[in-house]
């Protein structure tokens, strides 16, 4: 698979967390590939049914979430100037000197500037600067962008995928497209695989805000058992070890008690038997992620975490490396083909 | 039975030795027990002529912590599992995962310390446990990565009916669980033996969701701090007040006209009990009120002091109104399933 | 519409005691719907019944307020919050109790900085000489509201304690009063607990299990001296909610909202709220997603016993509320 092709893809749509329809159909028709039947709710969240062949048959579902952090636009003043707020989680120090896209009736390109050093007083250059105190200027008046830009327009940052070396990549919105990605690489293993189950891969929505598409998607498919794929931190310089994970060090499998411990050891274990690289993420509590909503989705899923280690998440531009992706996908897709009957629940 | 349940190890996520304890003790009362998909145990009785169904819950989980790293002369990492102070860590005993691998949560002695050091508290994240292994790869092979640690503490009876142990929260709740299973009742009633409440209330979530009950009770162990350098209006409860009842926390409201008739029930058969006194904290009652179309609910509580610590103290008296009072409500409820109704109506309740 | 608001914004019903503001809906629209209800929760829920699409409109009847928690020795009254309450706000204001003892809120004089105020550095004066006295009148566990009898300024703005709220609710009852010309049906939820994390709308949408829910609450302006940056100003028609820290609410919904707003001609304002949930944040997860949205009334100092709504917006408000409903297929 041309996982490089695929990310490009994946990250040159946009989808701000409650703005997923258009993702949504790209998302479907990627699906359509391998799936028996893919469908959208009345929230974007895409599903796609592979049906199985064995008697009993469970459900598994598998989820990724497709939306990305960005911005909104609160206001524009006269001389078209942008004030907007987050959505999603933003740390604002990445914001200064940062090309966006404003998504409004066109799509625009504005430029975060920032006030020039000369003229900071000596305690506002010590200090990070506030979101409510940055702009975004688009080299228009205020009545012309008006014509295109309303509030409540979203904004996502200008990148396009690039390559670093030893197989790593940089773009936006990396976590969670990468997820995606890999989703996709499972489906592919599993399409040449008589596997049992009903699977149900999920592409969810508003992860970055509610975890709304997980919990939504859980109550109403009502699977057995959840696998739930995101990102993690990857290994940075300045971070502790013990919260980071190398890339290129294969999918890190969460240990904890937001994860079921049956199915976290019998993936590990499937990890271990096929030589898939793998790492340990230990979670004491809230994982952050959709497992902490599919795990309590009515009467309980057990549910398995798998997460891409990323670095930067959350800022504009992010790497990961394309063997971890392939590995994530080849782990889950083993892992759901070898299920006993007797595991299932 | 408290001091068994109080020695056992049931971190969040790991209350696996708990509940074999629980379940062995309960199930010669039960009609049906089962362990649902997120590791509650759920003890059914079924009602001699049941018109309602009654859930009553305590946790089996205690705060703890898990292994998150090893370092190169085997020392090892951890980070907390639930709510814990910081500041009680260092100097502790601890037992790390089932093979129960003794360790103590290292501090650097005072003569050590900069002057600057002796001032401040020490940070969780430079901690480290010593089980006393030399290498790494020994820590690695004792102590795994996800392992998960308790504190050790043992039970004991001290001063004038007092009780030191760990987990009296919510082992508390858990002991007088078992002993309303002993009784029999016109009513259903769901005894669930919940977990994970102390990272998110999350097994309660769950079970209420499962049973989906007319009216529940939570049983627990809550905050205490009748202690010096404290001001009177935050103690919350008081040692020796008896059981408190929680008039509203962070997570639920309790069912004003439930409290009322607990609290005039017990002072009607001199049962000792008390309000709590802060709005802070939650419990699984907080998952159960919202569950579905809503609940009822009310919790009954055990004072304890140094909770979240290996040396949480009780009054042996307070346990006991509490379990009185939470027997007796059941039995009223037994004696008539319509007091079950009205409360649910919403009006006043005489006792 | 300003008599309704008087009464109902004057009524007591901070949250988890809502006893008295549900008795006063009750009889606005007793007669006026075709069932009424009371759940588990306390929410009160009056249904319109039909055989068209089921719309849930949700606006809460709850206040936030104080909680009395101990009585020392002179007579004086520890509290605790009830939903977010601002140290600031609540200092040297009065607040009456469910029995209608009222007393004064102060601080610790001895506070050395402004900047340490908080609820726990305050208490209550109910004018008791000592506990005993004091126990007469407020035990613990009783609640208060703030004091802030709803008045009428020159411009139509209207200044009241409890407008979060009950302005939202004075909406409902004067669309079931005007509501007509439609096959949906529709349940006018007035929920409770929402200050205390929109209990009362997550439970009652999970019975209901409506097609689409609107929420009517107010929402914060940016039109005051130094404020926080925001779009909305009082006055200028009700608003349209995008976003706030609980939802992004469902682009049909907004669409809606919109649509039928230019229809009817009706001024109106787009709401991005970056601090502050509400409703339809419970309402949209639950049972399985309910498309979800809100028509917001600009409110000038949320959670104070001042708060400023004007009267326009909560007319148009309820012209926008009722063409949704009737729109809506």
């Amino acid at each position: 698979m041309d996982y490089r092709s695929l990310l490009t893809d994946l990250t040159k749509h946009t989808a701000v967390s409650g703005h997923e329809r258009e993702m949504s159909l790209f998302i479907k028709q990627l699906f359509g590939k391998y799936c028996d039947s893919v469908e959208i709710d009345r929230f974007y969240n895409v599903a796609g049914i592979k049906k199985g062949c064995g008697d009993n048959r469970k459900k598994i579902m598998v989820t990724a979430h497709i939306d990305e952090i960005g911005l909104m636009v609160k206001s524009i003043d006269d001389e078209g100037f942008i004030k907007f707020s987050n959505v999603g989680g933003i740390d604002s120090k990445i914001l200064l000197a940062q090309e966006v896209i404003i998504h409004g009736k066109k799509d625009l390109t504005g430029i975060i500037g920032a006030k020039p050093p000369h003229l900071l007083k000596p305690e506002e250059a010590k200090k990070s600067v506030k979101i409510e105190d940055l702009s975004i200027d688009t080299g228009m008046g205020g009545k012309k962008v008006k014509e295109y830009v309303s509030i409540g327009d979203v904004i996502t940052f200008k990148s396009g995928l690039f390559t670093l070396q030893n197989d790593k990549v940089g773009s936006k919105s990396l976590d969670n497209r990468s997820s995606v990605a890999a989703l996709f690489e499972t489906m592919s293993h599993l399409s040449s695989v008589k596997h049992k189950d009903d699977l149900y891969f999920v592409a969810t929505v508003q992860e970055e805000v509610r975890l709304a598409g997980a919990i939504i998607s859980a109550y109403n498919i009502e699977p057995d058992i959840a696998v739930v794929i995101d990102a993690c931190h990857g290994d940075i310089p300045d971070a502790p070890k013990e919260e980071t994970y190398g890339l290129g060090k294969g999918p890190a499998i969460g240990l904890g008690p937001n994860l079921s411990r049956r199915l976290t050891n019998r993936i590990i274990d499937v990890a271990k038997e096929y030589n898939i690289p793998h790492q340990i993420d230990v979670e004491p509590g809230n994982t952050g992620t959709e497992a902490w909503a599919t795990q309590v989705s009515r009467a309980g899923i057990p549910t398995v975490l798998v997460s891409i280690p990323v670095r930067y998440m959350h800022t504009a531009i992010e790497t990961a490396h394309l063997g971890d992706i392939k590995n994530t996908g080849r782990l889950v897709a083993k892992f759901i083909e070898l299920l006993a009957e007797t595991e299932v629940n | 039975m408290l001091k068994e349940l109080t020695e056992l190890n049931g971190v969040s996520g790991n209350e696996d030795e708990v509940r074999k304890y629980i379940k062995a003790a309960v199930e010669k009362y039960a009609d049906e027990v089962k362990v649902d998909s997120i590791g509650n145990l759920i003890v059914y009785k079924k009602g001699k002529s049941p018109r309602h169904k009654v859930m009553l819950c305590a946790h089996m989980d205690e705060v703890g912590f898990m292994v998150t790293g090893h370092a190169e002369n085997g020392f090892i990492k951890f980070k907390p599992v639930g709510g814990v102070d910081e500041r009680i860590l260092p100097g502790k005993r601890v037992v790390i995962g089932d093979r129960k691998i003794p360790g103590i949560i290292g501090c650097k002695p005072i003569h050590l310390q900069e002057r600057e050091e002796r001032g401040n508290i020490i940070k969780l994240k430079s901690m480290y446990i010593d089980i006393g292994a030399e290498k790494k790869e020994e820590a690695e092979r004792l102590a795994p990565l996800g392992e998960y640690i308790a504190f050790y503490s043992e039970y004991t009876e001290i001063g004038e009916g007092c009780v030191k142990a760990k987990a009296l929260d919510d082992r508390v709740g858990c002991a007088i669980l078992t002993e309303a299973l002993k009784g029999d009742y016109e009513f259903d009633l769901y005894a669930c033996f919940t977990v994970q409440e102390e990272v998110g209330l999350r097994g309660a979530e769950v079970a209420a969701y499962a049973v989906n009950p007319d009216l529940a009770l939570v049983v627990e162990g809550t905050t205490c701090s009748d202690v010096p350098g404290v001001e009177k209006y935050d103690y919350s409860t008081v040692l020796g007040g008896g059981a408190a009842l929680t008039i509203m926390d962070r997570t639920s409201y309790a069912a004003k006209n439930l409290v009322r008739y607990i609290y005039n029930l017990a002072l009607k058969n001199n049962i000792k009990v008390q309000f709590k006194q802060t709005t802070t904290g939650g419990n699984d009652a907080g998952k159960i009120q919202r569950t579905r179309s809503g609940v009822k609910v009310a919790s009954i509580s055990v004072p304890c002091r140094y909770i979240h610590s290996p040396v949480s103290l009780m009054s042996k008296r307070d346990y006991e109104s509490c379990r009185d009072i939470t027997l007796l409500v059941l039995n009223q409820f037994n004696k008539n399933q319509n007091i079950i109704q009205a409360i649910m109506n919403g009006g006043e309740v005489d006792v | 519409m300003f008599d309704l608001i008087k009464k109902l914004s004057g009524s007591f019903g901070v949250s988890g005691n809502e006893e008295e503001i549900r008795e006063v809906i009750r009889s606005e629209i007793q007669g006026k719907v075709d069932k009424i209800e009371v759940d588990a929760l306390g929410n009160l829920i009056g249904v319109k019944k039909g055989k068209g699409k089921k719309i849930m409109v949700a606006a809460h009847m709850d206040e936030i307020g104080v909680m009395a928690t101990y009585i020392d020795e002179k007579g004086f009254i520890r509290f605790s919050n009830i939903g977010w309450v601002s140290p600031y706000y609540a200092l040297a204001q009065k607040v009456r109790f469910k029995n209608g003892t009222v007393g004064s809120v102060f601080y610790e004089e001895k506070l050395e900085d402004m900047k340490d105020l908080k609820l726990s550095k305050m208490y209550i004066d109910i004018g008791a000489k000592s506990r005993e006295e004091a126990e007469k009148r407020v035990r613990i566990g009783d609640v208060a509201c703030f004091v802030g009898e709803a008045v009428m300024q020159d411009g139509g703005n209207i200044v009241s304690k409890a407008l979060d709220d009950r302005s939202g609710c004075a909406v409902l009852v004067k669309a079931i009063e005007s509501l007509a010309g439609t096959e949906n049906e529709v349940y006018f939820v007035f929920t409770v607990q929402e200050e205390l994390g929109l209990r009362g709308a997550r439970t009652s949408a999970y019975r209901i299990n409506p097609d689409i829910a609107i929420a009517l609450d107010v929402t914060s302006t940016g039109d005051t001296p130094e404020s926080m940056p925001m779009e909305v100003k009082c006055g200028k028609g009700p608003a349209i909610k995008i976003k706030d820290s609980s939802i992004i609410c469902h682009p049909e919904v907004r669409r809606l909202m919109e649509d039928c707003a230019k229809k009817l001609c009706i001024p109106y304002q787009l709401e991005v709220l970056e601090r502050g949930g509400s409703d339809p944040g419970a309402i949209h997860i639950t049972a399985g997603g309910i498309p979800s949205g809100a028509i917001s009334i600009p409110c000038r100092y949320v959670h104070s016993p001042v708060e400023t709504v004007n009267i326009n917006d909560l007319e148009d408000a309820v012209k926008l509320l009722n063409e949704c409903i009737r729109d809506f297929h």
